[in-house]
């Protein structure tokens, strides 16, 4: 287990209080200036040397990524954005940061701001936090007031003005080009790639999009320095990460805990096990809704980090651990799944806005045991067309869980769906036929 | 992408009173100059906020006007996002968490609990006028689950009998204690804790 001073988040349940004076003694905003004054590359090269990668899913390298930012200020201003906008199912670990760790998040974005050359930072919240925007408000506020953040931000010489910007219940604004697009007044539809916002983001300038655990865990990479970060975890996947343990588990919990722990260790020493011990596992979603789910033989021995779950086809997305076990329908949860996809498809792609409304009705049928044998090839079919053609991943989070749900529970959804199919004779049907053609009568003129 | 119904009954004539007035000048004043445009989700929540937490269709007018924007513009933003409300809902606005993670802690029982207690169906406003429901996807607070929102508040860990008691409180119009219904602290592990001890102890 890891050592409770390696901890970041040492306020994670609030025993501390997350006023400024609080965080202050738990060492946010103490040497701020001297951080800043040692100069962008060496910030930009320490966060590479700790190897810090983003913790917003994607675990892209945080360093790499505020190095794209050009150097410059040209004609077009800079900004940042933080992505608060944390709607994954089975994540919930920003919303501790945003209510117990504020100042840890703001000092980050002055550090963030000043690496990038950006004076103005807007925290994309998601609109149901609308408390924890409130304490966040007033940790923005109190940090105006001791001259932390606002013109020449702790002393620096850097202004920086920090705002929020709420969301209003659109899942899709987390990918970041739909977030830049919310921010400007949009419906929150992503844009191709690329360019990427690093060059043309927010109206047009270079902007920087970071995951609030990323940003907030910035300042405490810097005073402890890389070495001590790229000494936790695994190599690449190095550091602390909160995990969020929800579902069918004893006690469920955030904690945060070095990267690359055994997924077994998590569940049975912080979450209290599984609800009827672990022989009642069924299986685990490893990285929030989006990632393929793990069945019991590889939860037992898998290790949570991002490159040992690529492994296993799966992956570490927010680290929102979801456990199911054996007293759950297991089809029933992921035609809950897909029925999300299918409600937050923002409906720009066709393969996406369709294909989750087809997966979703096939699994709900599925569940009920109405489907045929057959519709267990065509469901694969269905997510492998939406898969790779879309603007943004969401095309792939949709599938990903329905292809992991049949890589490892075939055989039950088959037990359950037994049925012929319902044209039998004409074989050269392609699996994506008008759906006039399934209904019963034309099926009989066909045979 | 959410189905929105449009309601049949729209007042005339909507303007921002003072105090929505204060309120959308300071937000207006967030964003770059000539980015007004911005601040229409803001300006959105303002009018929802005055208008007894729903968005009549001469507010999106009003707010085009106010933003200098077009108006198809505004009505898109506003039937995009779920938040914004385009009909009459109750005082207590009832939101019910009910994707996998809160499904398999039992959800769909406070569903049942809603639908007897409140409407037999979602978005329908309750006989006495103060309350509605409406089952939501993930609100985020899943170690908490099942959990509701009541308006701006989250409700969590809940069980059939408590979300009973707080379904009773709302309809006769008084607002329960928001936050855990299991007397746990935050997101810790209940009687469950091994990290962060000595700062718990102190």
């Amino acid at each position: 287990m890891l050592k409770d001073e390696d901890r970041i988040f040492k306020n994670l349940y609030n025993d501390l209080g997350a006023d400024l004076n609080s965080s202050k003694k738990r060492g946010d905003w103490t040497n701020t200036k001297e951080l800043c004054e040692k100069g962008r590359d060496w910030i930009i090269d320490e966060v590479k040397k700790s190897e810090l990668r983003g913790r917003g899913g994607a675990g892209f390298p945080t360093g790499l990524k505020w190095s794209f930012a050009p150097k410059e200020v040209g004609s077009r201003p800079h900004y940042l954005v933080i992505n608060a906008d944390e709607s994954e199912p089975g994540t919930c670990k920003d919303r501790d940061i945003l209510r117990f760790e504020p100042h840890k998040l703001l000092e980050g974005c002055l550090i963030a701001a000043y690496t990038v050359n950006s004076h103005k930072c807007y925290i994309y919240l998601r609109g149901e936090y609308y408390n924890e925007g409130v304490r966040l408000q007033k940790a923005i506020d109190e940090a105006y007031r001791d001259n932390l953040i606002g013109k020449n931000a702790s002393g620096t010489g850097w202004d920086l003005d920090v705002y929020i910007h709420y969301g209003a219940g659109a899942y899709i604004c987390g990918e970041e080009t739909a977030m830049l697009e919310s921010i400007e007044g949009n419906k929150g539809q992503p844009r191709l790639k690329p360019p990427f916002p690093a060059l043309v983001g927010l109206y047009g300038c270079p902007t920087i999009v970071n995951n609030v655990e990323t940003v907030s865990v910035v300042p405490t990479i810097l005073r402890k320095g890389s070495k001590w970060f790229a000494s936790l975890g695994k190599p690449k996947n190095t550091g602390t990460k909160i995990f969020c343990i929800s579902g069918n588990v004893n006690k469920p919990c955030n904690v945060e805990e070095e990267m690359g722990i055994p997924l077994k260790d998590l569940i049975d020493t912080h979450a209290g096990g599984v609800v009827g011990g672990w022989e009642n596992l069924q299986a685990v979603i490893p990285g929030g809704s989006s990632m393929p789910l793990l069945n019991k033989e590889i939860s037992e021995k898998i290790t949570m980090d991002f490159d040992s779950l690529v492994e296993n086809k799966s992956g570490l997305g927010t680290a929102g651990i979801v456990v199911i076990n054996k007293d759950q329908d297991i089809i029933k949860c992921f035609a809950r799944i897909a029925r999300f996809y299918k409600h937050e498809s923002c409906g720009q792609c066709t393969p996406c806005r369709e294909g989750s409304g087809w997966m979703w009705r096939i699994l709900e049928r599925m569940a009920k045991g109405e489907a045929s044998r057959e519709e267990v090839e065509m469901l694969f079919d269905v997510t492998k067309q939406i898969e790779g053609h879309t603007i943004c991943a969401f095309g792939e989070g949709s599938a990903w869980p329905v292809q992991g749900l049949l890589r490892n529970f075939k055989k039950e959804i088959i037990k359950r769906n037994n049925f012929d199919p319902l044209i039998k004779s004409n074989k050269d049907i392609p699996y994506l036929v008008d759906q006039h053609l399934l209904e019963k009568d034309n099926a009989q003129n066909k045979s | 992408m959410s189905l929105k119904k449009i309601s049949k009954d729209q007042p005339e004539k909507f303007e921002f009173n003072q105090q929505s007035l204060e309120a959308a000048k300071k937000i207006l004043s967030n964003y770059p100059k000539g980015k007004e445009k911005s601040a229409v989700m803001a300006l959105l929540y303002i009018a929802q906020r005055q208008n007894n937490n729903w968005i009549p269709l001469s507010a999106i007018k009003y707010i085009a006007k106010f933003l200098n924007m077009p108006y198809i513009n505004v009505y898109e933003v506003a039937s995009f996002y779920s938040m914004y409300n385009l009909s009459p809902v109750g005082n207590f606005h009832v939101q019910i968490c009910t994707t996998t993670p809160c499904m398999i802690r039992g959800a769909y029982k406070i569903v049942d609990v809603c639908k007897k207690k409140i409407s037999e169906k979602e978005n329908v406003v309750s006989e006495n006028g103060n309350c509605s429901w409406t089952e939501v996807e993930c609100l985020g607070a899943c170690i908490n689950a099942p959990m509701m929102q009541i308006n701006n508040d989250y409700y969590e860990d809940l069980d059939i009998k408590q979300s009973e008691k707080i379904i009773d409180d709302v309809l006769m119009g008084k607002k329960p204690k928001p936050g855990s219904y299991r007397g746990r602290i935050n997101s810790e592990p209940e009687n469950n804790r091994k990290t962060l001890l000595d700062i718990k102890n102190a």
